[in-house]
Parts: C-alpha cells; sequence; structure tokens
C-alpha cells in the first residue's frame, strides 16, 4: 500500500513507530503531486525543496534520539491566506503575488513546534471570497472526482489536494462555509471549529467577526487529531477564547449515539435543493437514528434572511480589513502614478480582481453614512435573531444535521457570471459562522453523477467532542470516506 | 456688528505607557525610521490587534481627574480612511462608547473662575509620520509613532476667548502631568490641541459655522491663532461674508491661518465596531479604585496651599502649575516652617536656575534637604540672608552641600558679639559726624551706620544684632 493512501492518524502511528521516514514521506508526496497536481491544480507554491532538506533534518535528529510529536514529519498543505514565514502567502491576488511574510500565522506557529512539514501553500478564490476558487488569479483548480468541476471554495485547492491525496491533511479557513462546502464537493471532511476555538492572528482577514481557521482531513478522526494541535487560546488574538482544549480523540472512542437528540431544520429543506442531496441527506439521518439518536424537527425561523445578513456584514469587514492593500508599504504597487491619489486607485484597480471590488463596494456602501442603520445596523440585528434560533433550538437538541450544499459541485464556469447564484451555494454554511457555531461537512453518498455531497452537523458552541463522536460514528457505520476519485 | 465667539477645543494627549496601544512595540519618541514597529503596528495582513491594560488604566485615571463618568462597557471602533502613514487603511479609536463622559475641569480667569464641560475623551491610537524629502527621492512613512496611544479629549464649546482657551489647556495639561499619564510635551506632539471656533451676532442662540484649527504646538500659537481667527471671522462676518466650515493651519511664520480642508472634502469615516476586539467591561470596584487613589489635583491643591500655608494666591498657584514643584515644596516646609520663605526661594532662585539649566524640578542638583539646611542656615544666623542669595548659583551648580560652601569660603555670619562690639567701635571712631546727628535725634543715621558695620565685615556680620548693640552703645 503507498504511503499516501494513509490518513493522518495511521500515518502518525507509522512514523512513529519508525516503519516509516520523514524523507520518504516527503518524496513519496512529491512523486503523487507531479502525477496529479497538473491536474487538479490545488498548489499555489509548492514547497519540495525546503521539504526535503527539513525531512532529512527530522530523519537525521530522530536517528539518534526517537521522540516525536503527533504531527511530526506530517506532510500537510496550508491555504494561502495563512501566513508562513519566508514562504509566500498570496492569497491568490495579484496584490499580493510577491508577498513573503515576515511572520508566521499562530496556527503555523503550533503546527512548526511540532515539526509538521510544509508541503505547499493550496490555491483559493482571491481572499477567501467566493465558492469556487475560480476567482483565484492565479486561475482555477479542479475537482478530483471530475476535472470538469469545481473543487468548491474558497479552501477549493486544500479540500482538492486532500481528495487527490497530494497532501496527508490540510488546513483551510471558512467564512461563510469556506471549508465545509468544498469539503462536500471533494468528498473529504472539513471543520470549522467555533469562533474562538482556533487563533486568528495571521490569518488574512476578510471578515474578522465570521473567519475561522479549521482542518481538511480524509476522516473524522484526521480532523479531530490536526484540531487538536491547532486549537486553544491566543494571547495575540482577543477573539480567541480562554477555555482549555478538550482530548478530541477521546471524544471519538464511543461509537453509538444513544441519548444524543439530532434536530432537523425544516427550513433547511426547501426549494432549491438538488434532489440527489436530499436523498443522500435523509438517508444519513436515518442512518443517526439507526446509531440510537433521538431525531427531531426543529425550526431555525431566521434562516431564510442569513445569506442577506451574511453578505452585508462580511462584505463590510472585508471593505475595511482590504483597506491596508494600498500600494504603500507591501505587496502590489502601481506603476508610474502621478500622485497619492492615483497610486491608491490604479494599484486597487489592477491588484483585486472582479469579486474582490464587488465585495469592497458594496460593504464600503452598507457602511456610509446615511446607509449605515439601513444595512449594517439592521444586518446585525437579524444577525442576533440567527443567535436567538440556535440557542432556542439547542435547547432541545445536542446537534442539528443538514446539507452542507444545495448541489454537488457544479461545473467550472457554470455560475461564475452569476454572483447571486454562486452566493446561494453557501447558504446552508452562513448561519453557522453567523453565530460562531462549530459544524462539520462529511461525506455521505454521491449524486447520480458520482459527485460526492457532504452532510453538515452544527454542535453547541465549544462542544466540537459531541459533534465530532457524532460524525465519526456516522462515519464508521457507513464508510463514504473510503471511496477514492480516479483522476482522468 | 458685535459678534460673540464660541470656541470648543480637541486634544490629543499621548499617554504615557511603555508599549504601543495594540502590540508591545515601545513608545520611544526619536528614535531611526521604522526601527519601532511590528507586523501588528505595520498592518501586516493577518495581524491582530490587543487592547494596551495600562492605556485604559490611564484612561480611567484620567476621565475621574476631569470629572466624567467613565463607561464600564468599551467598545473599539474603526474610522476608515486613506492615508500613507495610517499603516491599516483605518485607525482603530472609539465612536459611539467612549471610555469618559460628560466631566468638567475649573479654569482661573480675569472674571474669577469658570467651569469648562468635557464631552467625552476616547482612547485611539496615533498615525506614524510622513517624512518629505526636498528634491531628491519624493515621499517616506515613519511608523514609529503609529499606534501609540492617544486619549483625545473634547470640550464642549464653553470658551470665548483666547485667554480661556489657553486657561483650559494650561489646566488640562497640568492635571494630565499630575496623574502622569501624559508627559505634556508641546514640541514633541505629546499634548496637541485643535480648537475649533465660531461667531455669532451677540445674543443670538444659533452657533456660527465652525472652524478648525491645526498645527498649534505652544501656548503663544494657541493665542495668536484663536485671536487672529476672531479677527478674520469678525472682517469676514462685517463686510458681508460668509464663514466656510473648513479645516485651518497654523503658519508660523506668516501668523496666519490658511485653510488646509474644506468640508466638502471632508471624509464619511464609515466608523463600525472593531470586529478583532471584543467589547471591554471595566468593573465598578476597578474604577472606585482608581478613583481612591487619585492624586490631589491642581486647584485642590491650589487652595489647600492658600488655606494650610497661608500662602497668596499667586505663590500657590505657580507653586502646583507642577506636581514636581508642589511636592517639593511641601517637603521642604515640613522640616522648614515657613511656608512664604520656603515659596520666595523656590520660585526665585531655584526656578531661575532650573530654566536657565533646562533642568525639571525632579532632578535638581539642589535637592529640597539641601533648600531646607540653606534656609536654616538664614535662620539660626549662621550666614545672612544676602549670602545665602549669593551662593546660591554655586550650591546649584558645585554639587556642595551649603555647609561646603559656607565654611570654604569662611561665610559664616558674625553673631558674636566681642567681635561685633570690636567692629562697631571702629566704625564709630571713623564717624564722629554721624554719631553727632544721632544724638541730636535723627535716627535715619542708625543705618548708614549698620550698612558700614556690615561693610566693614566683609558682609558677614549680623544685620539684626549689630543693629541692637549699635543703638546700644549710641544711647549710652
Amino acid at each position: 500500500m503507498s504511503l499516501q493512501k494513509l490518513g493522518l492518524v495511521e500515518l502518525h502511528k507509522k512514523f512513529k513507530a519508525g516503519e516509516v521516514t520523514a524523507t520518504e514521506i516527503v518524496r513519496s508526496y512529491f512523486l503523487r503531486i507531479s502525477q496529479v497536481e497538473p491536474k487538479v491544480k490545488a498548489f499555489a507554491t509548492q514547497a519540495k525543496e525546503a521539504a526535503l532538506v527539513q525531512a532529512e533534518g527530522l530523519d537525521r535528529k530522530l536517528k539518534t534520539w526517537r521522540k516525536t510529536n503527533p504531527l511530526t514529519g506530517m506532510p500537510l498543505a496550508i491555504k494561502d491566506n495563512i501566513c508562513t514565514e519566508g514562504v509566500l502567502t498570496t492569497c491568490s491576488s495579484r496584490m499580493l503575488q510577491n508577498f513573503v511574510p515576515p511572520y508566521d500565522a499562530t496556527v503555523i506557529a503550533k503546527l512548526r513546534a511540532q515539526e509538521y512539514i510544509l508541503l505547499g501553500k493550496t490555491n483559493l478564490d482571491e481572499f477567501a471570497m467566493g465558492s469556487s476558487t475560480e476567482n483565484s488569479a492565479f486561475g482555477p483548480s479542479r475537482n478530483p472526482w471530475n476535472l470538469h468541476c469545481v473543487p468548491g471554495g474558497s479552501s477549493g485547492g486544500s479540500a482538492a489536494a486532500v481528495a487527490a491525496e497530494e497532501c496527508v491533511a490540510a488546513l483551510g479557513s471558512d467564512t461563510g462555509g469556506s471549508i465545509r462546502q468544498p469539503a462536500a464537493f471533494c468528498g473529504v471532511v472539513g471543520l470549522k471549529p467555533t469562533y474562538g476555538r482556533v487563533s486568528r492572528y495571521g490569518l488574512v482577514a476578510f471578515a474578522s467577526s465570521l473567519d475561522q481557521i479549521g482542518p481538511i482531513t480524509r476522516d473524522v478522526a484526521d480532523a479531530a487529531f490536526l484540531l487538536q494541535a491547532i486549537a486553544g487560546h491566543d494571547p495575540m488574538d482577543s477573539t480567541s477564547v480562554d477555555r482549555s482544549v478538550p482530548d478530541y480523540m477521546k471524544a471519538l472512542q464511543k461509537r453509538d449515539l444513544k441519548a444524543l437528540k439530532i434536530g432537523v431544520p425544516v427550513e433547511f429543506f426547501t426549494e432549491g435543493l438538488d434532489p440527489d442531496v436530499e436523498q443522500a441527506v435523509r438517508v444519513a439521518i436515518g442512518e443517526l437514528k439507526n446509531l440510537g439518536a433521538e431525531i427531531r424537527e426543529i425550526h431555525l425561523p431566521s434562516t431564510g434572511a442569513a445569506v442577506a445578513v451574511y453578505y452585508v456584514i462580511a462584505t463590510a469587514e472585508a471593505s475595511s480589513n482590504l483597506a491596508r492593500f494600498d500600494g504603500v508599504k507591501f505587496g502590489f504597487r502601481a506603476k508610474e502614478t502621478k500622485d497619492l491619489l492615483e497610486l491608491y486607485m490604479k494599484t486597487r484597480q489592477e491588484g483585486f480582481g472582479p469579486e474582490v471590488k464587488r465585495r469592497i463596494m458594496l460593504g464600503t456602501y452598507v457602511l456610509s453614512a446615511g446607509y449605515y442603520d439601513a444595512y449594517y445596523g439592521k444586518a446585525q440585528a437579524v444577525r442576533a435573531l440567527v443567535c436567538q434560533d440556535f440557542a432556542t433550538a439547542f435547547k432541545e437538541v445536542d446537534l442539528i444535521v443538514t446539507p452542507v450544499t444545495p448541489t454537488p459541485a457544479f461545473r467550472l464556469g457554470e455560475k461564475s457570471e452569476d454572483p447571486l447564484q454562486m452566493y446561494l451555494s453557501d447558504i446552508f454554511t452562513i448561519s453557522a459562522n453567523l453565530a460562531g457555531l462549530p459544524a462539520i461537512a462529511l461525506p455521505c453518498g454521491f449524486s447520480k453523477t458520482g459527485l460526492p455531497i457532504g452532510l453538515q452537523l452544527i454542535g453547541r458552541a465549544f462542544e466540537e467532542e459531541t459533534m465530532l463522536r457524532a460524525a465519526r460514528a456516522y462515519e464508521q457505520a457507513t464508510q463514504w470516506h473510503l471511496k477514492k476519485p480516479n483522476i482522468r | 456688528m458685535i459678534f460673540e465667539t464660541v470656541i470648543g477645543v480637541e486634544v490629543h494627549a499621548q499617554l504615557r505607557t511603555n508599549s504601543k496601544m495594540f502590540c508591545g512595540c515601545g513608545t520611544t519618541f526619536g528614535l531611526s525610521a521604522n526601527s519601532q514597529t511590528c507586523p501588528v503596528c505595520l498592518g501586516l495582513p493577518g495581524s491582530l490587534p490587543v487592547i494596551n491594560r495600562t492605556a485604559v488604566d490611564m484612561a480611567i485615571r484620567a476621565g475621574l481627574a476631569l470629572n466624567c463618568t467613565i463607561a464600564t462597557n468599551n467598545r473599539f471602533a474603526r474610522k476608515n480612511y486613506f492615508y500613507p502613514d495610517l499603516p491599516k487603511g483605518y485607525q482603530i479609536s472609539q465612536y459611539e462608547s467612549p471610555i469618559c463622559q460628560h466631566g468638567w475641569i475649573e479654569i482661573r480667569g480675569g472674571s474669577g473662575t469658570k467651569q469648562i464641560r468635557i464631552r467625552r475623551a476616547h482612547l485611539e491610537e496615533d498615525a506614524g509620520k510622513n517624512i518629505h524629502e526636498t528634491g531628491t527621492s519624493g515621499s517616506h512613512v515613519d511608523l514609529n509613532r503609529a499606534g501609540t496611544p492617544l486619549l483625545e479629549i473634547v470640550t464642549e464649546p464653553d470658551m470665548c476667548s483666547a485667554d480661556e482657551v489657553v486657561a483650559y489647556l494650561r489646566a488640562l495639561r497640568e492635571i494630565l502631568m499630575y496623574l502622569e499619564v501624559c508627559d505634556g510635551n508641546m514640541e514633541e506632539g505629546s499634548f496637541r490641541c485643535e480648537p475649533n471656533l465660531s461667531l455669532r451676532p451677540s445674543r443670538q442662540k444659533e452657533f456660527g459655522t465652525k472652524v478648525e484649527l491645526k498645527n498649534i504646538n505652544s501656548f503663544k500659537y494657541v493665542k495668536d491663532a484663536v485671536e487672529y481667527e476672531i479677527k478674520r471671522q469678525t472682517k469676514v462676518l462685517n463686510e458681508g461674508g460668509t464663514i466656510r466650515q473648513e479645516t485651518r493651519l497654523w503658519n508660523i511664520e506668516r501668523g496666519e491661518t490658511a485653510v488646509m480642508r474644506s468640508k466638502e472634502e471632508a471624509h464619511d469615516y464609515r466608523y463600525f465596531p472593531d470586529p478583532d476586539l471584543v467589547p471591554l467591561k471595566l468593573d465598578d470596584e476597578w474604577i472606585e479604585g482608581f478613583r481612591a487613589d487619585l492624586p490631589e489635583l491642581p486647584t485642590v491643591r491650589t487652595k489647600r496651599f492658600m488655606s494650610d500655608y497661608g500662602l497668596p494666591e499667586y505663590d500657590a498657584t505657580i507653586l502646583t502649575a507642577s506636581k514636581g514643584m508642589a511636592d517639593y515644596f511641601e517637603v521642604c516646609v515640613k522640616q522648614f516652617n515657613q511656608p512664604k520663605t520656603v515659596s520666595n526661594w523656590v520660585m526665585g532662585e531655584l526656578t531661575r536656575e532650573l530654566n536657565n539649566s533646562r533642568t525639571d524640578i525632579s532632578a535638581s542638583p539642589v535637592t529640597s534637604e539641601r533648600l531646607v539646611s540653606l534656609l536654616q542656615m538664614v535662620d539660626k544666623g549662621t550666614i545672612s540672608l544676602k549670602v545665602a542669595r549669593e551662593i546660591f548659583p554655586d550650591l546649584y551648580r558645585s554639587g556642595k552641600t551649603p555647609e561646603q560652601i559656607v565654611q570654604e569660603r569662611g561665610l559664616t555670619q558674625v553673631s558674636d558679639e566681642g567681635a561685633l562690639a570690636k567692629l562697631i567701635e571702629e566704625v564709630l571712631n571713623k564717624n564722629p559726624a554721624q554719631v553727632a546727628q544721632f544724638k541730636e535725634g535723627k535716627q535715619q543715621v542708625l543705618g548708614f551706620l549698620v550698612g558700614q558695620v556690615m561693610k566693614a565685615s566683609g558682609g558677614k556680620a549680623n544685620p539684626g544684632k549689630a543693629n541692637d548693640l549699635l543703638k546700644k552703645k549710641l544711647s549710652i
């Protein structure tokens, strides 16, 4: 069995036992990358040389004293909006095409402390704005299950890399579904932690009150394993929460779901939901029941407003977060400008792609004098209602189950001319961001066209354990995660 | 037409924290460009702010001293605008819920005291500095100052003259310096003031159009700029013109204000709560702890100096203008209980030397102990007041104690009756005419004779004793 067939937990065991060297792992992965990357295009930057040097160093060190961390020698891919010291971090934007951060994001510092190996940085929709990676300034990634389809987005490169076995696991970021939607499209597991569970320091901000970094992995156990490594309070991020991190692997041990109440929100099963998706999710809910969970119908009445609320709040924050890209201090600067105003205007005209510009304009508008109350103020009020809906629901149930996306992966170009249609592909994932709740996407079947379908579980804040336990039990019972794409 | 002037003032006071408002970088003035920066204050992608607790504490103390209500629920907001010295493209400030609101301070003017209301004081971060080179390679940005904590203090439009504005600014600066939350250095920009000013016909209720004044870095320029602007606006209005809402810069060389930007160019700052910072809750116990620990403030101390030490208002005001001087005075008085004498020395000789050497009283080479021993030597008659005054510059510069100087120079006052009697004898013998005049009833001659005794002693004779002895001798 070739090395890249192993998941993170299994590879770690094998490496810890000394049955494989870091160099073998890295060589094996770069061989795989050289075979499939021309088709999948998951990476923005590959770090082959550095990875090999690091692997050789690790192997030398471990020869004399074999002490490993959970991630020692583990080959990971990192979404290209997470700062890696000394390694390009482009956000798939022309604006940052030459930007090499002088510092590590906190999650990267944590991985580095565990001696992980960075294989490369993965493609995304520019500044994480999009649902297909088609907004990348450097070209889209492809869905390993069907190269004519998008891998989803914005963490499409990470999801495609995991699905195509170009890395053992990856990190993505999720603002409105950017981990879960591509995970679902690519048939892998994607976890968005509770807002505040993982430090955002070093994640290039899209929408600060919604962004969260999380794992994209082959299975639920791997997600728990990687979450363990990145979770925890960070004094550099005021929005990270000072709460102890539970043992997520331990939470997976309980196999049945007895005494667990799972809610099915009727608002998520309405028009626009693809029949194959609905069918697969309904069957999955049945399976959860078979595992001992009590299934209850619930209501999340504000769901219909979530997309609108999201596109006001996220764009407002983005318009401000992206103001620093002005050509003065770092990144792209337009040439031959005659004065300061022209420097700003040309830099931003040439440096940003159309979707980013659209969102900056939208966000600037909703914060403008005279419009603030009608848009931003109102959106914040409705956001509070969305949170209230969940609070009410979670008095009754322990978890909520929904589809991840209304449809399976769509074809490249299919929605890129229609932003609204594109926005609606996040309709089921956005609420968890607005409410700051943890949510996981995991495979639950395939469409008639052979594309993966995802199941979403949403948990109470900081109760990732319950969510992981249910997801793991489902995964063990159904084995959907063992299906692999045949890349052609 | 007669116009009434209405003035409000905005002050940006740099808080004396060791580190910046939202990161761990230092706040030292004048370091080489961009040497005091990190990903956070450079606004690098992915960096995040963390609130400096000390800056918050300083704002609370300032707020309490300004009689403000302290907000228990604080939110920071982003003020969005583009400028090269603003690395994030927004400034983190406070908008809807400033940390301090509804306060007042008292100022003294020609017609007694007056309350100036404080509308609000809020925390924010400073911007960097743009440096424009003449001729060569254009403009540069130094971000050393970017992220330094500021307290912006805004008054109600309660002032009506340049003198009141200056009195307010002096009083505010004294308070902040008393609290040790601001060093008050106007030249280095630690205390920046922006008056805004409008005129209205007397007895009109509505305010006129307001003009904001910037680039004023001394009290003198405050007075000059405000007076200039009052004259300018009066002239415009009297000639039937209208005042435009604008920001004007004070031009020091030309002694006039000039337009910087008009209202039409004003920004829409698109304030909104900064999602990177969670709401800052301050509990009442914490705030009350600071209230209990507040030092005595200048106005209260002035009054106490008048009542406790019987000092004239003039002395009390000058002594309490800086905490260091007031503390120095009180330490001295504790050991030498003649407040007016101490006051004269501190305001006179000591202040003169401090000013000449540009030294703060806290670093005075004449410590309170040394001044006290000098005054005690005068009091005991060891040296004369004249000698004490003469040796003061030496005392200040030499680093010696007063005793050392007096001993080295042999300046000990002659109070010994035998020695004095001898001197008097000589003087009387040399001046028989004056002695005769005195005996005829010309009392004034005594002064002349005392002077001669002093002269004969090289200034060392105790004049009181000499006087007494002379009288005795002559009345025989």
